[in-house]
């Protein structure tokens, strides 16, 4: 409704922009029925909307602490933020936080390294065969639209209760969509592109060098933010199912033994981390797309 | 024959199977282009023009016929002639040197080498300052001429323009033919030229070559007596409007033909 709206008005002061001089000749006998204008936002400056985000955040935490202290919230299954602030402290003076982020940080790069490596190498090995892309090609789909999650009990079995497993995890998540999208930057290559490095007298190695994988790089650099975090998600549920680290486990521990003060902490350190990779990936993507010059 | 035969297509026909049965796109088609022609083909969509430079550039085996070079037989062979489409195909990592130098990288020759080579002829052909540019800071002009000068540097005898300015604005498009005449006649090399445009064709001609569908074959040739160096003002000549009115006609007739089939 709003946006039909919006799309008449526009149009109505585009009509009266293009034939003003019709407006007088009819007479102001016959005034428009409705003068509309173009709607316009104003945008509100940087400083104001980063302080009613702050404020936003103060005012949940403070309702929250004033909820659990006044007994209108169970603080038993929310916690209260002074709670969570004390197990913050013990949690990375005492506890084991530091080993735990480690233990979450490797499976997750080895996971995302291994998983966008092997994807994108598969993706760009299509390339080499009609045939066997062909072949190959329903395996992957399939394996794509399997929950690779539930897979995940199986890995742990296989891999063990170590960081291997959840490497194995991280890499099940990411290498469908690397192949898949390097697939898709395969197909999308000008087949007169090709025609032009072959009546050059190009080898299928010097296509495939000079032509393939430079054409695929911002395919392949496209999935590296979306594999971060499924990386992450990866090695969080690996932990889940059987573990002795990571912040995953710290917060299924913190779950069984109601200590849910700690299950804040955990998530909220999670949540540090996952922004923390992305923001490091985003860095990366934008000196690689420096690189490649599209 | 004055010059001797740089290119023949030698008897060459052309089928495609297709869904509807077999499609015949080049019926026993024969060219000889002697060295340092240049010679355009002309005709509608469909006549199999495309299918005569894949056939040279050796990226398709024809059906029947062979394709000599100097008298060798080039069949099925790539990279024996220069090959430039209507798309310039410039890719856009690479700045506009380094794209130029593509064919002579792909033969083995080193980069700086090849680059060395490539600089002196961007400048002198009008793309002095843009050197190091990507090719998506030009204007469509310039690109074609980046794509002209890639085909060149290549540096085989024969090169096939396919509709290489087909897709400029009317203007552009006069200022490339002038510069390709430059070119041509700085290089020397052999030149087929395929194209929609009558008044093109004759215009950078020596013989234009008209085709007709359904097969594609060549209907007529026309020998283009306009003296050189040209000048624009000679499309106006009553030889020049002589030889595009018989060229019309000839289109005509085959699209009439066409007509009546269907």
């Amino acid at each position: 409704m709003a946006l039909q709206h919006t799309s008449s008005s526009a149009s109505s002061s585009a009509r009266g922009l293009i034939e003003p001089a019709a407006q007088p000749r009819e007479g102001s006998a016959h005034p428009p029925a409705r003068v509309r204008r173009l709607p316009v936002q104003r945008d509100w400056p940087l400083w104001a909307i980063g302080g009613i985000q702050v404020g936003i955040l103060v005012g949940i935490i403070a309702l929250w602490q004033v909820s659990a202290d006044q007994g209108w919230l169970n603080a038993f299954f929310w916690s209260r933020p002074s709670a969570i602030y004390a197990t913050f402290k013990t949690f990375f003076t005492e506890g084991e936080a530091w080993a735990d982020i480690w233990f979450t940080f490797r499976s997750t790069i080895l996971g995302f390294l291994i998983g966008t490596t092997a994807g994108s190498l598969l993706g760009l090995s299509f390339w080499w065969s009609r045939n066997y892309a062909a072949v190959v090609q329903p395996y992957v789909i399939c394996f794509e639209s399997l929950p690779k999650l539930a897979l995940a009990p199986l890995i742990v079995l296989v891999f063990g209760i170590g960081l291997t497993s959840k490497i194995a995890v991280a890499t099940a998540l990411t290498i469908v969509v690397s192949t898949l999208t390097t697939f898709a930057g395969v197909k999308a290559i000008d087949p007169d592109g090709e025609r032009l490095f072959y009546s050059l007298g190009a080898t299928r190695l010097q296509v495939f060098r000079k032509l393939v994988i430079p054409a695929c790089l911002p395919w392949i650099i496209s999935v590296l933010r979306i594999n971060i975090g499924l990386a992450l998600t990866g090695a969080v549920v690996g932990e889940f199912i059987a573990s002795q680290h990571g912040l995953g486990r710290a917060i299924l521990y913190a779950g069984q033994t109601y200590d849910i003060a700690l299950v804040w902490v955990a998530v909220l350190a999670l949540s540090v981390l996952s922004v923390v990779m992305y923001v490091a990936v985003g860095l990366l993507e934008r000196l690689l797309r420096k690189g490649v010059k599209s | 024959m004055a010059s001797p035969t740089k290119l023949r297509i030698d008897d060459v026909s052309m089928t495609f199977a297709t869904p509807g049965g077999s499609f015949q796109a080049l019926d026993h088609v024969t060219l000889a282009i002697p060295t340092g022609r240049f010679v355009s083909l002309i005709g509608p969509s469909g006549c199999g023009k495309s299918t005569i430079f894949n056939i040279a550039a050796g990226l398709q085996e024809p059906t029947a016929g062979r394709v000599w070079i100097d008298d060798l037989d080039a069949t099925g062979t790539i990279g024996r002639v220069g090959y430039m489409l209507q798309k310039d195909l410039l890719l856009p990592w690479r700045t506009l040197v380094d794209n130029i130098i593509l064919g002579m990288e792909i033969q083995g020759v080193p980069r700086p080498q090849a680059r060395e080579k490539a600089l002196p002829l961007l400048r002198r052909y009008g793309l002095a300052g843009f050197e190091h540019a990507y090719p998506n800071a030009l204007s469509g002009g310039m690109r074609q001429r980046a794509a002209l000068l890639r085909t060149l540097l290549f540096d085989t005898d024969v090169i096939l323009l396919d509709e290489p300015f087909g897709a400029l604005d009317a203007q552009t498009k006069l200022q490339m033919q002038e510069w390709l005449l430059e070119l041509w006649s700085d290089f020397g090399k052999t030149v087929i030229f395929v194209t929609h445009d009558v008044e093109e064709a004759i215009f950078l001609s020596d013989e234009v070559h008209v085709m007709g569908t359904r097969p594609g074959r060549i209907v007529e040739t026309l020998a283009v007596d306009l003296p050189r160096p040209r000048l624009r003002s000679c499309t106006t000549t009553p030889a020049f409007t002589a030889l595009k009115e018989r060229c019309l006609e000839l289109l005509r007739v085959d699209q009439a033909a066409v007509g009546r089939a269907a």
